[in-house]
């Protein structure tokens, strides 16, 4: 296609009809393209913008480019060996996603998970959302034009990438968290890391805030931007940081408390007037709060096993196979044909780094879950983000994405 | 208040069945009612489910009704949590939009309507989402198979590509 081809291109204007206006029909305002391929919608994110002149008039998003059908492939996997797929959803978040299936799990088949595992699990789900937040803010801050603060959020995502590699074994795709606990335990080296990212993140922390918090180019391109209402954050069913950014003080960590949340202290952050500077102050300040839970987790971890002792649903630990035909039994009927949960339906929400992560599981009695469903918080974000953007400038456009912080694999699935 | 016995008092003859499992408190609704429904449960003093969680839908074939739809609906003022399921026939799987209630529930009801085909009245954009707009079926039917892909190797590199779908010169 030549530049001319492509310049007078009209394209199908029925495609068109019910998704812009009238005026954007007749010519008198633009359409414009925004993705799938554009280094700020985070992923391949597609906005059809109508424009009038730089105002936003109404932007409709088309998602669905990452759509990898996780929730059909879950249906032909065993319980256990779908929770590989929960990882690649929200691919910031691995242990985050994780945790929200193991807990539908153990709720189905209300299996015990031991106290030191419980632990483990949020002091990991705490250190991801850092993780998660690091490239939030690195990218955020990117798009507005801040690229030093792009390079420091990832050498430090490095060293979190590194503890999970010497928990799991694996950078990104953990899959750490086993229906009645973990994997395996934590090794010797993971305290002393933890420990050293405690002592060293803190300032980095301030490092950011340094460069942003107060300086007058952040505060003009993000303040009284991207506003939204408490109301409006419920009614369009925003949760986590967007939703806090606008002043409604709930945090599933403490409303429904999960993986004894209960047992930590720790404050949930709260913004006032809902646009896009509110909801970076609320993730900076989450930064700081997740790694005093961290630290309170790594104090006060408790002794004794990370798995559940129910043989049922838990296979046995390899030390007993040579001694005990009973656990030959189980560990075999474990890895060839899966457990059984019984009938029912449950809906298990946790608080992940982006909002309300909800997994939906049914089960008929089978091996294989008979439908898994995954409430994402950056689909319904993504929803809610028409109403951010109308009258907005086109420039302030990619403010907004990235203070809903979005991930495309979370939101197609 | 006891969110069942509210429901049952105020639409006696759309209150189907209710389920506890686990905790969790399933109503089982008429779908003809289900905006009513909804309407009650987040204005009524007591009830104040102010917070539209998560809608999906599942398939139960071979069961007739094959279809169900799920609100997940939570009160922020009484931290509690409430299921309602509408069932609905496999010939005819049509149910009325919750969004004049809920508006969280635009694209849930359009990601339902796209991978299972269940249609929603009243809604008002109800276009496929996440699977291309031409694609024929509804991927989380229970019979929809799931598809694969076979893998290419050198040897068989010309046979695998002649089968795949995209657009030929």
């Amino acid at each position: 296609m030549t530049v001319s081809e492509i310049t007078t291109w009209q394209g199908d204007v029925e495609q068109l009809k019910g998704l812009v206006s009238e005026r954007a029909l007749s010519g008198e305002t633009m359409v414009l393209n925004m993705g799938p391929q554009h280094p700020s919608t985070h992923g391949v994110l597609r906005l059809l913008l109508e424009l009038d002149g730089e105002n936003i008039i109404s932007c409709v998003p088309d998602v669905g480019f990452l759509h990898t059908g996780i929730e059909k492939n879950m249906e032909a996997k065993r319980y256990e060996q779908a929770i590989t797929m929960t990882d690649r959803m929200d691919y910031l978040s691995p242990m985050g996603n994780n945790l929200v299936y193991c807990l539908a799990m153990e709720k189905l088949i209300d299996l015990d998970v031991p106290l030191r595992a419980q632990y483990i699990r949020v002091l990991l789900a705490e250190l991801t959302r850092i993780n998660s937040h690091l490239v939030w803010l690195a990218t955020h801050a990117l798009d507005i034009g801040a690229m030093s603060v792009f390079l420091y959020c990832f050498r430090e995502r490095e060293k979190l990438l590194d503890i999970f590699e010497i928990v799991s074994g694996q950078r990104m795709m953990s899959t750490y968290f086993r229906p009645g606990g973990l994997w395996r335990d934590v090794p010797e080296e993971f305290e002393p890391a933890v420990r050293d990212f405690l002592d060293y993140f803190p300032g980095k922390i301030d490092d950011y805030e340094n460069l942003l918090t107060s300086n007058p180019l952040w505060l003009d391109r993000t303040q009284g931007i991207g506003f939204l209402s408490a109301d409006d954050a419920i009614r369009l069913g925003c949760s986590g940081p967007t939703l806090r950014g606008s002043g409604v003080n709930w945090d599933i960590r403490k409303a429904i408390p999960y993986s004894s949340y209960d047992h930590f202290d720790f404050e949930v952050p709260l913004g006032q007037h809902g646009d896009v500077y509110d909801r970076y102050i609320v993730r900076m300040k989450e930064l700081r709060q997740s790694l005093h839970i961290v630290r309170q987790a790594l104090d006060n971890l408790p002794g004794g096993p990370v798995r559940s002792n129910n043989r049922k649903y838990v296979p046995p630990p390899r030390s007993e196979l040579g001694q005990s035909m009973e656990a030959v039994i189980h560990h075999f009927k474990l890895w060839t044909e899966g457990f059984r949960p019984p009938e029912g339906e449950v809906y298990v929400r946790v608080e992940s780094p982006r909002g309300e992560l909800g997994c939906f599981l049914a089960s008929d009695g089978s091996p294989k879950p008979w439908r898994v469903h995954f409430r994402t918080p950056t689909f319904v974000h993504l929803s809610a983000l028409p109403h951010m953007a109308k009258d907005h400038l086109i420039a302030d456009l990619v403010g907004i994405i990235g203070s809903i912080d979005i991930v495309l694999g979370d939101c197609d699935r | 208040m006891d969110p069942v016995a509210a429901l049952r008092e105020a639409f006696p003859d759309a209150v189907r069945d209710t389920q506890e499992f686990r905790g969790e408190l399933t109503v089982i609704v008429d779908g003809v009612r289900i905006v009513d429904i909804c309407r009650h449960c987040r204005d009524t003093a007591g009830l104040e489910y102010n917070f539209l969680s998560d809608v999906t839908g599942i398939d139960y074939l071979p069961q007739e009704p094959r279809f169900g739809v799920v609100y997940h609906l939570y009160s922020m003022l009484h931290n509690r949590s409430l299921r309602l399921k509408v069932l609905l026939s496999a010939e005819n799987p049509i149910v009325p939009s919750v969004i004049p209630v809920y508006a969280a529930a635009n694209w849930f009801e359009r990601e339902i309507y796209d991978l299972l085909g269940i249609m929603f009245t009243d809604h008002p954009d109800l276009r496929r989402l996440l699977m291309p707009e031409d694609w024929d079926g509804h991927p989380l039917r229970k019979d929809y198979p799931l598809g694969y892909e076979t893998v290419q190797f050198s040897f068989n590199f010309d046979e695998v590509d002649r089968h795949k779908p995209y657009a030929k010169e």
